[in-house]
């Protein structure tokens, strides 16, 4: 039979005990995404022309190279220098890294996206450029960027698979390694893929959901 | 209390302010009336450090505003010296740029407690204080997009006078009102001249407004003060070609 469904539960559970490595991966991932982008966001707006410059580099560096390579450089050339990180934590370094250079930008555009006028009223009311940033730039510019940052989760959870080149025991590695000792991969692999379309789709309804919200709150 | 000192500012080609100099008493209410492009908002984003300045000094009660002393002369002032030195200024705008995500109550005390280091409780003790004193002390949880304009404006008026500044400035306050809600905003101002020792510096359309507020009219046209003096002098005799052609063409679009 070309589909076998003993095997496919048989690897079921050990493919859902893997699942977690891969939530982890995308959310600790995506934290440091959301973070890591803002800051850069900020350093690449700062008024220091060798903060700003240096900051558009790095981004632009990273967000123009593989993610795959920056994966190996962290996991295989780091030691190099003497920096070890073990596997997962290598992985999700990097997916963060690479995520936060595509935050910036979605952050980048909500804060241009605030009237010259609010800056005005605060240099006016003399607020200093932190509290300008955390109270009047920060909660109108992210509101509206929510939904091209829910777009970046889902698309940084499908990379996840990626992190199975340094052998992070994630959904995809694991389905290799069953694959391999079973001489079958047609089940775990397929298993994997529907994990991640279900995940995928229910991620971009939540995201849909926040998008219709936070509409909703803006017309206040 | 506020002086311009050979104070030019040019954009490109173009000068918007010629070689200003403009002395404002302490208490005094000068209106700033003149055709646009005349240079009046020019002079109070200047002094509300907003633009920056390209020749000549700026002074706020005898410091220096735009500069500061260094080896005995003076530079070019930082971020961190203008943050020192703002703080006796308030602005209110045409557009109101009320922050959008706080309650009208917030709008007031976010300053104050930022920047002043009040205590929550005192800083909405002054905020509620100086919103009943507008008419506003029913509105203190709403969002400004639930209010009027004219409503929007009484709170900037109210953001701004929590800092307790020493001079404040109008920027065309009403321009962006509908006509029925001119008054309200105009009687806060007269409110504030009466209840606060404040330097105003107005720059208007509302001619009427002006003759009976200010005590002194500085008309501008191209980047300089082509005539001014008392309201009367100016409103009913004034001297100059250009400042009669401006007040009748004014005067007659009512």
């Amino acid at each position: 039979m070309f589909w076998d469904w003993e095997y496919a539960f048989e690897v079921l559970p050990v493919l859902a005990g893997a699942s977690i490595i891969t939530i982890q991966a995308t959310v600790l991932g995506f934290i440091l995404a959301l973070v890591l982008g803002l800051i850069f966001a900020i350093m690449r707006m700062s008024r220091n022309r060798a903060i700003s410059g240096a900051t558009t580099a790095v981004v632009e560096f990273i967000r123009s190279t593989p993610l795959l390579i920056q994966i190996f450089f962290i996991y295989f050339v780091l030691p190099e220098f003497g920096i070890v990180l073990d596997a997962f934590l290598a992985g999700t370094l990097a997916l963060g890294i690479h995520y936060a250079t595509y935050c910036s930008e979605v952050y980048r555009a909500g804060i241009e996206a605030i009237p010259r006028g609010q800056w005005e009223a605060a240099t006016a009311l003399n607020l200093s450029p932190t509290t300008t940033f955390r109270d009047i730039i920060i909660p109108q510019a992210i509101p509206p960027v929510v939904p091209a940052l829910g777009n970046y989760l889902v698309a940084l959870f499908k990379e996840t698979p990626l992190l199975s080149a340094i052998a992070v025991l994630e959904l995809m590695q694991t389905a290799k390694i069953l694959g391999s000792q079973n001489f079958r991969y047609i089940e775990p692999i397929t298993l994997v893929g529907g994990f991640f379309l279900i995940f995928s789709l229910i991620a971009s309804a939540a995201n849909r959901y926040a998008e219709r919200r936070l509409s909703t709150i803006g017309k206040r | 209390m506020v002086r311009f000192s050979g104070v030019t500012k040019r954009y490109g080609d173009l000068t918007v302010l010629d070689n200003l100099d403009l002395d404002v008493a302490p208490q005094e209410k000068v209106a700033i009336i003149g055709p646009s492009g005349s240079g009046k908002t020019t002079v109070l984003r200047m002094l509300m450090t907003l633009e920056r300045i390209d020749d000549g000094v700026i002074y706020v009660d005898g410091r220096p505003l735009t500069h500061m002393e260094s080896n005995g002369g003076l530079v070019r002032a930082n971020e961190k010296y203008l943050r020192s030195v703002r703080g006796d200024i308030g602005m209110v705008f045409q557009h109101f740029n009320l922050f959008p995500h706080m309650t009208v109550l917030r709008n007031c005390t976010e300053a104050p407690i930022n920047v002043l280091g009040l205590p929550k409780a005192q800083a909405e003790e002054r905020a509620v204080e100086l919103l009943e004193l507008v008419g506003l002390g029913d509105k203190l949880g709403e969002y400004p997009q639930r209010l009027s304009g004219g409503q929007k404006q009484r709170v900037a008026i109210a953001r701004a006078l929590a800092m307790r500044p020493k001079v404040m400035l109008f920027d065309e306050v009403t321009s962006a009102l509908d006509p029925e809600l001119v008054g309200e905003v105009l009687n806060a101002i007269r409110m504030l001249g009466k209840q606060f020792q404040l330097t105003m510096l107005m720059v208007t359309h509302q001619m009427g407004f002006a003759k009976e507020f200010a005590d002194r009219v500085c008309f501008f046209y191209e980047g300089k003060i082509h005539e001014e003096g008392p309201p009367e002098q100016i409103f009913n005799a004034p001297e100059r070609e250009r400042t009669q052609q401006f007040l009748s063409a004014v005067l007659e679009a009512g």
